[in-house]
């Protein structure tokens, strides 16, 4: 069995299973992870093969979650931690940022935090508030913290297990709208692709599209549509946040002289800022115009019934691929 | 409140921390002189550290002082596999751990931030933000159930967890996740409170209601309250706790009874919010001044031991004033090491964008 098809919840699921069975030190933490195989399951099975001293089923406590994590890196464990939803996190910002991000520093090297804070994120699911946020800029702007953000099944197995190999701490946005959505997964070998670099998944030439996580999908529609009007997008799936992988994304943008970035999370102080800006500094001869934000607004995320004005769908897009175009 | 010193040294039995402290050896005339000896030596460092803040070789000092019993007791109290999770006033947990106070001072001083190997000398780093490290003494405290290292009988290798916090700390929601967590999954953790009356200007009444010792027992945790300048109750009370911890009987809380002699900090000035009169009053029930007394009384101290005391813990102020004086600022270039511990982009391209930026001024300084 080399290529199985999965859903990303699925394929997130065999990557812990294999990472527990090779690692002893492997453990998972969260609410509802054991018996239940977590909210949205991705846990399913685990407490079943590995019991309750390795699948850990915490008090109800984001908090106490991550910090007793911490613990038990320093006497040598990986903790997997389950976040339920984007936005309990804050309860554990403060270990995050404050102690996981900093220990490595803090003791000169002598310690190393091999934490993955896995977090279902973004919108688009119908939830009530505080269910369906993007908060990875918070995180890509504490220095020692790594996130990843996959938008496929394939890639969604492979940095579950790269994450937890990684000695330091690691942030999974795990995209919860597209958990049921199904790709094909090769679990017998490597990715060759270092999961901290950003993919090409469209080639084109007259613009390109950066996205992650659950805007992925929605990139890919954008440069289908834009083909059938003979527009040339190039789609880029940034798949690591922290660090972000500027050198592919200015070797696109040199070719196609254009930026557009779609991100669920809010325009103002989002990551698509940074990104404008670095892309500014080291392409400014070759872009054509001003890079592009298509994404959330200064608003707190609204109610299930509106969240179709906030999130970025095809035609905010599509108007964002025009306007690029018309300088 | 258990006290077994009194405040001139009157020595009051207590069944059950007698048991322990003879069962360890812990109360010998010997063992008392040491921890005599110990107390006056961080007492040394604490004022010498002052001092040099004074001097402006520290950034800042937060004295320990008059809390020596309650941390040398504690420290002592702990067998040598236990690991010590302390709050950033700890230096006579610290001493008692064979961390060299000149380590100290280096995040004092802003030369790193933090100066031992918390593996090696198993003691976790200073924290600053207030009891943030509880969870961490729990989580340690779960992987030592999961190596076996708890209740196997062995007092030379089951290992507890002692996490340390003060009355301010006490109010922070980690420290009541931490109680959560330890009570449900019955961590070999001791929770130790230094209840030395001050969260810089607040009182303890400010952060709770009943005696601190209380707090615990709505999670099921059984707790002592303790005379925190009596080396002796503290020795009984945690060594006691560690042994029902590693025995793997959950955790234990105790609230240590002292009083922060000097100000929170050297940034703060004591006399806005508390009488003069409070601090006299302490200075009565001293830790040090307490223990001599018992020792006195019991005729295994004299003038000799006290005065080589003395001397020693000049010696000990003088090294640190001379090592202060060699320690070299870092290189700036540190600021980009261990941020990581593989290798990160971006903060490659930023430590060689200002490696770059600072070469134009040599090409500067060697043109002239």
């Amino acid at each position: 069995m080399s290529i199985v098809q999965l859903p990303i919840a699925k394929a997130i699921t065999a990557g812990l299973r294999d990472a527990m069975r090779a690692d002893e030190h492997v453990l998972i933490m969260g609410e509802d992870v054991g018996v239940l195989g977590g909210v949205f399951r991705v846990t399913d099975g685990l407490h079943a093969e590995f019991g309750s001293q390795r699948v850990v089923d915490t008090p109800l406590a984001e908090a106490g979650i991550v910090g007793t994590a911490v613990g038990l890196a320093f006497r040598g464990y990986r903790p997997v931690v389950e976040i339920q939803f984007d936005g309990f996190v804050f309860p554990a910002y403060n270990q995050i940022t404050t102690q996981v991000a900093k220990m490595h520093y803090r003791t000169g090297g002598r310690v190393r935090m091999p934490l993955v804070i896995r977090i279902p994120h973004g919108g688009g699911i119908g939830a009530v508030e505080h269910h369906s946020e993007s908060p990875e800029a918070l995180f890509a702007h504490t220095a020692g913290l790594r996130i990843l953000a996959p938008s496929t099944a394939h890639d969604a197995y492979w940095m579950t297990r790269q994450a937890i190999e990684t000695d330091d701490p690691v942030i999974m946005l795990e995209p919860k709208r597209r958990y049921w959505m199904k790709g094909d997964v090769d679990t017998d070998h490597r990715p060759e692709l270092s999961p901290w670099q950003a993919a090409v998944v469209r080639p084109g030439t007259d613009l390109t599209l950066l996205a992650w996580g659950p805007s992925v999908p929605l990139a890919l529609e954008a440069a289908a549509s834009a083909a059938q009007e003979d527009v040339s997008v190039e789609v880029i799936d940034a798949r690591s946040l922290s660090p972000i992988d500027v050198p592919t994304i200015a070797d696109s943008v040199r070719r196609t002289g254009r930026l557009l970035i779609v991100h669920e999370a809010p325009v103002l102080g989002g990551l698509g800022g940074e990104i404008a800006a670095r892309i500014t500094e080291e392409c400014f001869y070759h872009l054509e115009a001003p890079v592009l934000r298509v994404g959330g607004f200064h608003t707190p995320y609204p109610p299930a019934r509106t969240e179709h004005a906030y999130l970025p769908d095809l035609d905010r897009v599509m108007d964002g691929v025009d306007r690029l175009l018309a300088h | 409140m258990i006290q077994l010193l009194s405040a001139d040294g009157t020595r009051t039995p207590h069944e059950e921390f007698d048991e322990v402290l003879e069962a360890g050896g812990l109360a010998t005339p010997e063992r008392l002189r040491g921890y005599y000896r110990d107390m006056v030596m961080i007492r040394a460092a604490d004022l010498e550290a002052t001092s040099l803040q004074r001097q402006g070789q520290l950034g800042l000092w937060a004295s320990a002082l008059g809390q020596e019993a309650a941390q040398i007791g504690a420290g002592h109290a702990a067998r040598t596999q236990d690991y010590l999770v302390p709050t950033y006033r700890e230096h006579g947990i610290a001493w008692a751990r064979g961390i060299e106070p000149w380590r100290l001072l280096e995040m004092f001083r802003g030369i790193s931030h933090g100066g031992w190997d918390p593996h090696e000398l198993r003691t976790h780093p200073y924290m600053i933000v207030l009891g943030a490290q509880a969870p961490h003494a729990v989580g340690y405290g779960m992987g030592l159930q999961r190596d076996g290292a708890v209740g196997t009988g062995d007092l030379e290798r089951d290992t507890a967890v002692l996490a340390l916090f003060g009355d301010g700390a006490s109010s922070e929601g980690e420290v009541a996740e931490s109680f959560t967590f330890a009570a449900s999954f019955e961590a070999p953790v001791v929770f130790y409170s230094q209840n030395n009356q001050w969260a810089i200007s607040v009182p303890t009444s400010v952060q709770t209601r009943v005696p601190l010792a209380q707090r615990s027992r709505g999670w099921g945790i059984p707790s002592v309250r303790v005379d925190g300048n009596d080396v002796l109750a503290v020795l009984g009370a945690v060594r006691s706790g560690l042994d029902s911890a590693r025995a793997g009987e959950g955790p234990r809380f105790i609230e240590s009874l002292t009083y922060r002699m000097a100000a929170h900090t050297t940034s703060d000035d004591a006399s806005r919010y508390r009488p003069g009169s409070e601090e006299e009053e302490w200075a009565e029930k001293d830790p040090i001044l307490r223990l001599r007394r018992h020792l006195a009384g019991l005729d295994e101290i004299d003038e000799a031991y006290v005065a080589t005391c003395e001397e020693e813990a000049h010696d000990l102020a003088m090294q640190l004033h001379h090592h202060i004086h060699g320690m070299k600022d870092p290189d700036p270039m540190i600021v980009f090491d261990n941020v990581y511990s593989e290798p990160h982009p971006i903060v490659d391209a930023e430590r060689e964008a200002y490696v770059q930026y600072l070469s134009q001024f040599e090409d500067e300084e060697a043109g002239r």
